[in-house]
């Protein structure tokens, strides 16, 4: 069948496209160019489509399969680098990534792949998709390391059927290399990418703060019951449940202290002792992957390398809600996935909870 | 499989891989003074000759370069002096490169470059160099090169004319055009990639070289020169002058009129063009999944300005034309010299069908 891959130049996705030509299939490698590597790097003059572009085609070409490069720059703009800095500005921390498979990845290559006449769209994501008697599920990955489940809770069940992800079953990453190497790609040894794919210098706060630069003001660091205790350089540096950057804030009374909350209309991080979790949490833009009971029991999880944590979701008037067996410092703007043993039951984002008296 | 993207370059001819093969094999080089290198020599001045008298030059006024862009270069570097440059708002990217800081000339929606706005332009008296393609590479259409010759030599300015596309297509003669420069590329009329010429009237104010090197090409371009390939784009260049222009066209429109069927919209209509090129615009689907679409259908066509990524970049010249969202939408079909009627029948064919299946609602908001 024809299948549209989508090739970030990296070695899971080569591996991919090498895995289903090998099979036989009419693959068809597509790029995203999702932002101007040359700005991004900070470099003058520097191509816009940046190395990784170069080693998909490279891949593309030792395989003899077609590629193309798709421009998704202004979507990308929008959709998640705007979002992204909103978010911080908001007080929140979002997750750049599940925006974009939501809206550039499985929203659109997927709709490009289906008017180019193509069955499937591959990716080299780490889960697994398992066809169940209800049609196709989504589940952790074989190699629990690389599990990206997370990241992909977002996906529409209509998205999910046209979907591959044949890295799912992958022992480890060596075993992906490996492949890579049986078939000659010259990114086998490329090493990992690393923190989000837009910020390549890793200075995020920059990022927000071109685009928000409300988000980097300074303001109050506040107990939870309203005292004043330190000055900030800006909520868009903060994250529930971050210890760091709190200067002689940090120790209250002699205790440790993180961020508890944000307040970006007063521009204020609250702070409090560790133990000040919560274990309510409201959540938006629920996603469902399986058929849910009004409440039941699993397992959830908060950041995308959190542990699993046993929880109870509840789903009332259209609110879905999530009680946790212990408390914990959910960040807003997170995901909060449901799991079911391996497989991903559904998922929302972290709401702000209500506006907390002060 | 059909290839319908001569303008970006188009198979080499015969007679010009005759003439390349034949030409490799000679080992001196032009400058030297023994007989191999007079050899040499005979070959690239045969070439010359044939060159600057199919497009109106004297032998002594061309200077090969290693291309179009080279050429467009090397006149605005020349010329420029303390000129103020003037640029129609649809030259090629060789030209704007070289164009920081020139003033603009608009485009009508038919894509003609606005004689009048130049004529007011110029009416300052300041000297100036403009540059003016002889037609454009995206929509085919033809300027009014003519006309802005006698403009500027009435307001004492220089033109310099990118006839990169024009060449091989229509006419093109310096002497006739009455310009001052004229950039040609051998690969665009059938010949090897690499070489190119600037043609220089004899009042052009030619200034210093880009490349001086050991003063070849009479001190105005430096460096060994490629003479196989001038070889190859002379053969090139007389091979084209039996090209049956009026077979290309009657294609070129069976072609379109398929396309207009199934709701495309042709840019650059009605104005006089070129008669290879037809730029047709697909309302509400994006350039880069259409030409896609046709690679997959195995017909090589291209969207105006791709960028060496492959990426495909708004074009600035639909955009000049205020074609709005058009602008990128539309997909450049421009036929070979070797085109057949079976090439133009399978686009005739798949064109429908691809611009229903990218309609569909939701693949029309692709990526």
């Amino acid at each position: 069948m024809r299948v549209v891959v989508a090739m970030s130049g990296g070695v899971d996705s080569s591996v991919v496209a090498g895995l289903l030509h090998e099979a036989g299939h009419e693959v068809i490698g597509v790029t995203l160019q999702l932002y101007d590597h040359g700005a991004a790097s900070g470099r003058k003059g520097a191509c816009c489509a940046g190395q990784d572009i170069h080693d998909a085609r490279r891949v593309a070409d030792t395989l003899g399969i077609a590629h193309y490069v798709i421009d998704a720059e202004e979507r990308f703009a929008k959709a998640v680098i705007a979002d992204f800095a909103d978010s911080y500005a908001g007080g929140e921390t979002p997750v750049p990534c599940i925006r974009c498979n939501q809206t550039v990845k499985f929203g659109d290559l997927s709709e490009l792949a289906r008017g180019l006449g193509a069955e499937r769209l591959a990716t080299g994501h780490y889960v697994r998709r398992i066809d169940g008697p209800a049609g196709p599920e989504l589940h952790r990955a074989a190699d629990a390391q690389r599990d990206q489940s997370w990241f992909l809770f977002a996906t529409t069940r209509a998205q999910l059927e046209r979907c591959l992800f044949p890295l799912g079953g992958m022992a480890d990453k060596r075993a992906v290399r490996d492949v890579a190497q049986r078939l000659g790609l010259g990114v086998a040894e490329k090493p990992d990418s690393q923190d989000i794919c837009f910020v390549p210098s890793g200075d995020y706060t920059g990022v927000v703060g071109r685009f928000r630069p409300d988000a980097l003001e300074p303001g109050e660091i506040v107990t939870s019951d309203g005292r004043v205790v330190g000055l900030h350089d800006g909520i868009g540096r903060y994250t529930v449940g971050q210890g760091k950057r709190l200067g002689d804030a940090a120790v209250v009374a002699g205790q440790r202290q993180y961020v508890v909350a944000t307040d970006p209309g007063r521009r204020r991080v609250v702070i409090g002792p560790r133990d000040a979790g919560t274990r309510t949490i409201p959540l938006r833009d629920v996603n469902w992957l399986a058929e849910a009971g009004e409440s039941f029991r699993c397992t959830v999880k908060l950041r995308a390398h959190d542990q699993l944590r046993p929880a109870t979701v509840c789903t009332a008037q259209g609110e879905t809600t999530v009680e946790l067996g212990e408390p914990a410092l959910p960040a807003p703007g997170q995901a909060c996935v449901f799991y079911l043993e391996d497989r991903v039951l559904g998922g929302g984002i972290i709401a702000r909870p209500e506006p907390a008296s002060t | 499989m059909p290839y319908l993207d001569a303008n970006a370059t188009q198979a080499l001819r015969p007679a010009a891989r005759a003439a390349l093969v034949t030409a490799l094999e000679v080992t001196g080089n032009p400058s030297s003074v023994h007989q191999a290198g007079r050899a040499a020599r005979r070959i690239m001045e045969d070439s010359r000759e044939v060159i600057a008298r199919r497009f109106g030059a004297r032998p002594e006024d061309l200077v090969f370069t290693s291309g179009g862009t080279e050429a467009d270069a090397l006149a605005i570097h020349a010329m420029r002096a303390h000129r103020r440059l003037i640029i129609s708002a649809i030259e090629h990217d060789a030209v704007r490169s070289a164009a920081a800081g020139a003033a603009v000339v608009p485009v009508g929606a038919d894509g003609v470059a606005d004689m009048a706005a130049l004529d007011a332009l110029l009416g300052d008296g300041v000297p100036s160099l403009v540059c003016l393609m002889l037609a454009n590479n995206e929509t085919g259409v033809i300027q009014p090169a003519q006309q802005a010759a006698s403009i500027c030599r009435r307001h004492g300015a220089i033109l310099h004319v990118d006839a990169v596309q024009a060449a091989g297509r229509m006419p093109v003669d310096l002497a006739a055009l009455a310009a001052h420069s004229l950039a040609i590329s051998s690969h665009k009329l059938g010949g090897p990639a690499g070489a190119g010429a600037l043609l220089l009237a004899p009042d052009a104010p030619f200034g210093t070289a880009l490349i001086a090197g050991g003063g070849q090409e009479r001190g105005r371009r430096g460096g060994t020169p490629p003479v196989a390939l001038f070889a190859g784009f002379a053969a090139a260049a007389v091979a084209g002058a039996e090209d049956d222009l009026a077979r290309v066209a009657g294609l070129r429109d069976a072609a379109e009129r398929a396309a207009v069927a199934a709701g495309a919209v042709v840019c650059g209509d009605p104005a006089r063009r070129l008669p290879n090129t037809t730029c047709l615009a697909l309302p509400g689907v994006r350039a880069d999944a259409q030409v896609i679409a046709f690679d997959l259908e195995k017909i090589a066509v291209s969207a105006g300005a791709a960028c060496s990524s492959g990426k495909v970049a708004t074009s600035h010249v639909l955009q000049a034309m205020g074609l709005g969202p058009l602008a990128e939408q539309a997909i450049r079909v421009s036929l070979p010299w070797h085109v057949t009627q079976a090439d133009i029948d399978a686009f005739a064919e798949a064109y429908p069908r691809v611009a229903a299946r990218l309609r569909s609602p939701l693949a029309t908001r692709a990526a």
